[in-house]
């Protein structure tokens, strides 16, 4: 952008008064500020003792886990649409034919690769079922690059573990995130290039 | 003259422990400000090595310590080695060296026969000031010789930036130093504390103005912030010490803590009556046993609530641009010394006799008169001074533009220049 363009809106500062020249009200205010702060109440987590607190766990983009139906099976259908959907191709899903009446498939592997994940939460945006979500563990470690490998019964495992604080979408009733953001309405405007 | 080389030798050994342990623990200090200022707890885990206790961090400088020791200690390949390697080295012996002439009192140990010990390494140095700051001065050769040896423009700008910096610097100092010699008649600084200490009056309220200027321009010549322009991580990644690891930066490093320390020191020796404590520590030059620990302890009290300050303005201003760093020093800070300078020379010359020919107690008289300078001084400097910190946009060059496009007049006639307009 040219510096006479007109697009530029220039804000003059209002000048010094003799106050502000002598710089002793705004060596005060440094100090005071700092001072305040000093002496102010800390906001340091103190982490393996004490664990930050979410404001709502639901929303936090953590671990993954899959979730059980009613009666502990994997509720997952295997239908690939959570593998399709990363953008980071970390999800690894070998099908079979189900040994159940009410789905056609189910997954034999599920391997999430957890160094590969960039925790973008598109899987569980893409299940259909409810199957595969993001809990709020947030401090995943692993001393080998296997370890960070998850299968099928570490994400169920994972789901056993964080059921009851955080129960899982088909329970609650899924958060109807469309219905928060405003569409434009005419997907015309979307495209227009000014 | 066998007693007097072991006694020498045990103050310094005292003293260097201590500076030592000060530095490393002032870091301790400086991390906890800073945290504390940024709503952090700061270091708080280092405690006893193989056990869990956590005494408040405590351990965290000798882990550091560690740290440095056992790091490698990468040379750089395209550096002159002699110098690089002489440049820490030099830094350190003249942020230690000013300690020699550092002044705590003296102390009667009760012995018969023994004449009171001065619990100064180098005791009545008639030119100590003036030692003081050679030495202090002299560590601007470690920084400049870092710069030049690292063969990196980083370094170099640094070095460079740190060499004008201490030379603009130097000249305040020296003047609000000419100030207080010129009212305490002597350049020896235990005098200067003992005359404190005897009047009760501490340099600070009788010479607000000096202790300004010195003040200011101690903290530059500390390098600290505001004033840390030779290493400005944002700018210049570490400056003078960029290329340094290991043994060799932690050398640099604590030298760095020295001259805060030194700066403390000296600020409290001149101005805040060093080891004098009214209704405390007595104002007799030689003290007992008992006396002499309250001293330093009312000393070491002031040098840290002086480092103190330095740490907490480091958060509390923004750095200085170097154009705005240098117009400080040679503009206003130059011209308060020389105003003090000059209200000092004239009060010995005439304005004294009169005071106490009229049977007025001269102390008073001099400190309403330096007084009224500072406000003076400080209120016209405000009202005068060209508010160089002019960060306004550049409207000229948006009418320069225009014209350019356009076609103006102004731009036929180079003695108008179109912001005027």
């Amino acid at each position: 952008m040219k510096p006479d363009s007109s697009e530029i809106r220039w804000v003059d500062e209002s000048p010094l008064n003799m106050g502000e020249r002598s710089y002793l009200p705004l060596f005060w205010d440094g100090l005071t500020t700092t001072f305040r702060h000093l002496i102010g109440p800390k906001l340091t987590v103190q982490f393996p003792e004490e664990r930050h607190q979410f404001p709502d766990p639901l929303i936090y983009r953590g671990v993954h886990r899959l979730n059980r139906d009613e009666q502990g099976r994997v509720k997952c259908v295997a239908c690939f649409l959570c593998a399709t959907a990363c953008p980071a191709h970390c999800i690894d899903i070998v099908a079979a034919p189900s040994p159940w009446p009410d789905r056609e498939k189910y997954p034999v592997v599920f391997n999430i690769d957890m160094l590969r994940c960039i925790f973008c939460g598109m899987c569980e945006e893409a299940c259909p079922v409810d199957a595969i979500e993001l809990t709020s563990l947030y401090d995943l470690s692993g001393k080998s690059r296997e370890e960070m490998i998850f299968d099928k019964e570490k994400l169920l495992s994972i789901y056993d573990q964080t059921k009851d604080q955080e129960p899982p979408g088909w329970l609650r009733g899924k958060r109807e995130i469309e219905d928060l953001i405003e569409l434009p309405q005419d997907d015309q405007d979307l495209t227009q290039d000014k | 003259m066998i007693s007097f080389a072991v006694v020498t030798c045990i103050k310094i050994a005292v003293l260097l422990a201590a500076l030592m342990t000060a530095a490393a623990y002032l870091v301790l200090v400086e991390r906890w400000i800073a945290a504390w200022v940024q709503d952090r707890l700061g270091p708080n885990r280092v405690g006893i090595p193989l056990t869990n206790i956590r005494i408040f961090g405590l351990g965290q400088p000798i882990a550091d310590g560690l740290k440095l020791i056992f790091k490698e200690e990468f040379v750089p390949g395209h550096v002159d080695r002699i110098l690089y390697n002489v440049a820490p080295v030099v830094t350190f012996v003249a942020a230690v060296a000013v300690y020699a002439v550092v002044p705590l009192g003296a102390v009667d140990l009760g012995i018969s026969g023994w004449a009171p010990v001065d619990l100064t390494v180098v005791p009545a140095f008639d030119a100590a000031l003036i030692f003081l700051f050679a030495a202090n001065g002299a560590a601007v050769y470690g920084i400049i010789l870092a710069g030049w040896s690292s063969n990196n423009k980083y370094s170099l700008f640094g070095a460079m930036r740190g060499a004008a910096q201490l030379i603009a610097y130097e000249i305040p100092l020296s003047l609000a130093l000419i100030a207080l010699a010129c009212y305490a008649g002597t350049l020896r600084i235990d005098e200067i504390v003992l005359q404190q200490a005897e009047s009760g009056v501490w340099n600070i309220v009788l010479h607000p103005l000096a202790f300004v200027v010195f003040f200011v321009a101690a903290t530059a010549e500390a390098g600290r912030l505001p004033f840390d322009l030779p290493e400005t991580e944002q700018e210049l990644v570490g400056g003078f010490h960029t290329e340094y690891s290991g043994m060799r930066l932690m050398t640099f490093l604590v030298s760095e803590f020295l001259h805060m320390i030194t700066a403390a020191v000296v600020i409290v020796l001149l101005f805040l009556g060093g080891w004098h404590l009214w209704f405390l520590t007595g104002s007799e030059p030689v003290a007992g046993i008992g006396g002499a620990i309250i001293r330093i302890v009312v000393f070491v009290a002031k040098v840290l609530a002086v480092v103190f300050f330095f740490m907490w303005m480091r958060w509390s201003w923004p750095r200085f641009r170097f154009d705005q760093l240098m117009t400080l020093a040679w503009k206003p800070l130059i011209s308060w010394g020389i105003v003090q300078v000059t209200i000092l020379v004239v009060w010995y010359a005439w304005w004294e006799p009169l005071v106490v020919s009229q049977g007025w107690s001269s102390l008073p008289v001099l400190g309403l008169i330096n007084w009224v300078t500072f406000i003076l001084t400080w209120v016209i400097t405000a009202a005068v001074a060209q508010p160089h910190y002019d960060n306004s946009p550049r409207r000229d060059l948006v009418r320069l533009a225009q014209d350019m496009r356009e076609g103006s007049p102004y731009l036929e006639s180079p003695t108008v220049r179109p912001c005027d307009a």
